[in-house]
């Protein structure tokens, strides 16, 4: 293990945001507190932060409807992500965009994105950006077990393979596409990773459930696509704990599948006991990260409630740079 | 000033932004051609050798021939741009956007508004586009009236050699996305063509025949076909006022009511469909903010609600005729005669 302790700590701490943020809006939706339609990523986080924290801000993700994870990973303003979903003028996106569609361009962050399967064309051109700056940057879509069937992951697939392009296909498979399973959905249900490898490039495979497995998986992908060898794609196996959207009665869950998952698939808790029984990091410092972060998620939403909100006037702005 | 063709301009316009600016790069199918060949690169230079020679120029880095691949030629844009790069990315056949629709008008129109202002996606997409060249249903269309209705991107079409220059070198340095729609009829169209730097802002429409009689708005290569009707209707002492847009996205609203307050009489000439189209979206602007100047019902001229047919005979009846501009104007001449103004 090659992790600082350091490291660690700031892993768990950025998982823990990611779950505590999502949550908290679980319960904050039912309050019937914010508007539209929301998409959490509960179950996933040892992916996007055992991909983002090799990552700087000069690398470029882009993310998918279920995005509120990827955009924490990659260093997203959490309390301006929290305004931005409660409607507020002062969020991320001044409330333009919403749930699906945060982004932060500066942290390299493209944007989740609301189109499933439309974010690894944009991956792709990312790559070929950084390709041409020659300082070893990459590009990395995340997308589903949903977006694999997208004729558009093709496209982009291929394209990065023709062109060498410096991109990762980052296929979270958690199971579901929306409200259907990946037995049903998915021709090659038990290897997505193998589409990839059909268009000709080098893929690797593992359980996105445990964020040191992901960790390392990740620091052989890096490592082959910065060297100039072309785009790579991993598979992560997965799971996400609540529904397609908020609200999603889920009626295509097995009798105690959640219950099973989260007793048997939480990456936090995973992570506990493995660097607590080696002795890497004592209980009570998780604790203290844990109550840290209770707090940072109350504050987002105290503030969030407080903040702002977006003006009818605002309609018109951001429409075109130079009108 | 060089007389050369609508296809020349272009990529001389392409050479010397590439020139100019380190980030503008060229994506699109064939743009290089022969790659992968005995042929080799450059086998062809583009279907329209509007990209010939600038890849042994430009190399493979900025000149990227790309597989048989809309929405990945548009995304792939759509991501250099977010990272800085001027992308211009070429769609052989306008009709071929429905195929990359999604990456058009749900990402490189939205990430500047739904990002809260914080994104810049400075794309060109240039297709060729039109009717006149019996290349059939799925080659033909003139889709820029369908794309003007998308909020967060600009429209160009320019209707010679030089405006193409001019529009062209203009849409490389704007900061939005820009679709640019070259009329693919016009491609070995010649004109003198301003040597060095030379720009056309969008949104400032130019007057191809002055008059005061009946005023024609048109676009692209229609323009041609209302100058001819102008032309021949002088010398029956009938002055048009030939109006070419440039843009219709901004659009010139200025240009438009000022002739027709002059005029009183308004034709709109465009090869989009009749309904829900330019022709009916300029209409409704005049009807609008010019009703008390007009002596006449405005009249539209566009082809018939169909898709765009393959024989000779068949496409002449779909794409408005100079004869067909012509009757317009004396029809709107004639309407209530003698009616005090």
């Amino acid at each position: 293990m090659q992790l600082s302790r350091e490291q660690m700590l700031q892993a768990y701490r950025q998982m823990k945001i990611i779950r505590e943020f999502e949550e908290r809006l679980h319960e904050e939706i039912q309050k019937g507190e914010i508007a539209g339609f929301t998409h959490l990523y509960s179950g996933q986080e040892a992916v996007a932060v055992g991909v983002c924290e090799h990552l700087t801000d000069g690398d470029t993700i882009i993310s998918t409807h279920r995005g509120h994870g990827h955009c924490i990973a990659k260093g997203c303003d959490v309390k301006g992500m929290m305004r931005e979903i409660y409607g507020s003028a002062e969020g991320l996106c001044k409330g333009k965009g919403g749930s699906m569609h945060i982004a932060d361009v500066d942290k390299g962050m493209l944007g989740a994105n609301g189109i499933v399967g439309a974010g690894a064309p944009i991956a792709v051109g990312a790559a070929l950006s950084a390709k041409l700056d020659g300082q070893g940057r990459v590009s990395i879509a995340f997308s589903g077990d949903g977006a694999c069937n997208q004729g558009t992951t093709f496209e982009a697939m291929n394209l990065a393979v023709v062109t060498k392009a410096p991109c990762i296909f980052l296929f979270e498979n958690n199971h579901y596409s929306e409200h259907t399973g990946v037995d049903y959905a998915v021709g090659t249900a038990s290897d997505i990773a193998g589409r990839a490898e059909a268009f000709g490039m080098k893929v690797w495979r593992g359980n996105g459930s445990d964020f040191f497995e992901t960790y390392e998986v990740m620091r052989e992908v890096l490592e082959h696509v910065r060297a100039g060898n072309g785009p790579a794609a991993v598979e992560l196996d997965t799971e996400r704990f609540f529904g397609h959207f908020e609200g999603d009665p889920q009626r295509y869950r097995g009798k105690g599948e959640l219950d099973r998952l989260r007793a048997e698939r939480d990456c936090l808790v995973a992570f506990r006991s493995k660097v607590t029984e080696a002795g890497l990091i004592e209980a009570g410092m998780l604790d203290d990260v844990d109550a840290e972060v209770l707090k940072l998620i109350d504050d987002a939403v105290a503030e969030a409630r407080a903040a702002p909100r977006a003006k009818p006037e605002d309609v018109l702005t951001d429409v075109y740079i130079n009108a | 000033m060089a007389v050369m063709q609508l296809r020349e301009a272009i990529n001389l316009t392409l050479r010397e932004e590439m020139d100019r600016d380190p980030t503008v790069m060229l994506l699109g199918e064939d743009i290089v051609g022969g790659m992968g060949t005995a042929g080799g690169p450059e086998a062809i230079g583009g279907i329209w050798k509007t990209s010939e020679g600038l890849f042994d120029r430009f190399g493979a880095g900025r000149v990227i021939d790309t597989p048989i691949s809309e929405s990945a030629i548009i995304g792939a844009a759509a991501g250099a741009a977010l990272t800085g790069k001027r992308p211009v990315a070429e769609i052989m056949f306008a009709d071929f956007v429905g195929v990359c629709m999604d990456q058009i008008w749900n990402q490189i129109a939205k990430f500047r508004y739904m990002f809260g202002g914080k994104s810049r996606c400075p794309v060109v997409i240039r297709v060729a586009y039109g009717a006149g060249r019996n290349a059939g249903p799925q080659h033909s269309q003139a889709v820029y009236g369908l794309m003007t209705a998308i909020p967060g991107l600009k429209i160009v079409v320019p209707s010679s050699p030089a405006e193409a220059k001019g529009l062209l070198t203009t849409a490389i340095r704007d900061d939005d996305p820009v679709l640019f729609f070259e009329p693919k009829a016009l491609y070995a169209m010649r004109e003198e063509v301003p040597a060095g730097e030379y720009l056309i802002p969008f949104g400032h429409a130019r007057t191809v025949r002055e008059g005061h009689d009946v005023t024609i708005v048109t676009i692209g290569q229609l323009v041609a076909t209302a100058a001819k009707a102008a032309d021949a209707l002088a010398n029956e002492g009938i002055s048009c006022d030939v109006i070419d847009l440039r843009t219709t996205s901004p659009l010139d609203e200025e240009a438009i009511l000022d002739s027709v307050e002059l005029t009183g009489r308004l034709i709109v000439l465009d090869e989009n469909g009749p309904r829900c189209g330019l022709a009916a979206d300029i209409a409704a602007l005049v009807g609008e903010k010019a009703f008390s100047a007009l002596r006449a019902p405005v009249k539209m001229i566009t082809p018939p609600h169909t898709p765009v047919p393959f024989a000779v005979e068949l496409e002449r009846a779909y794409l408005p005729q100079v004869d067909t501009v012509e009757q317009a104007v004396r029809a709107l001449l004639a309407f209530r005669e003698g009616d005090p103004r």
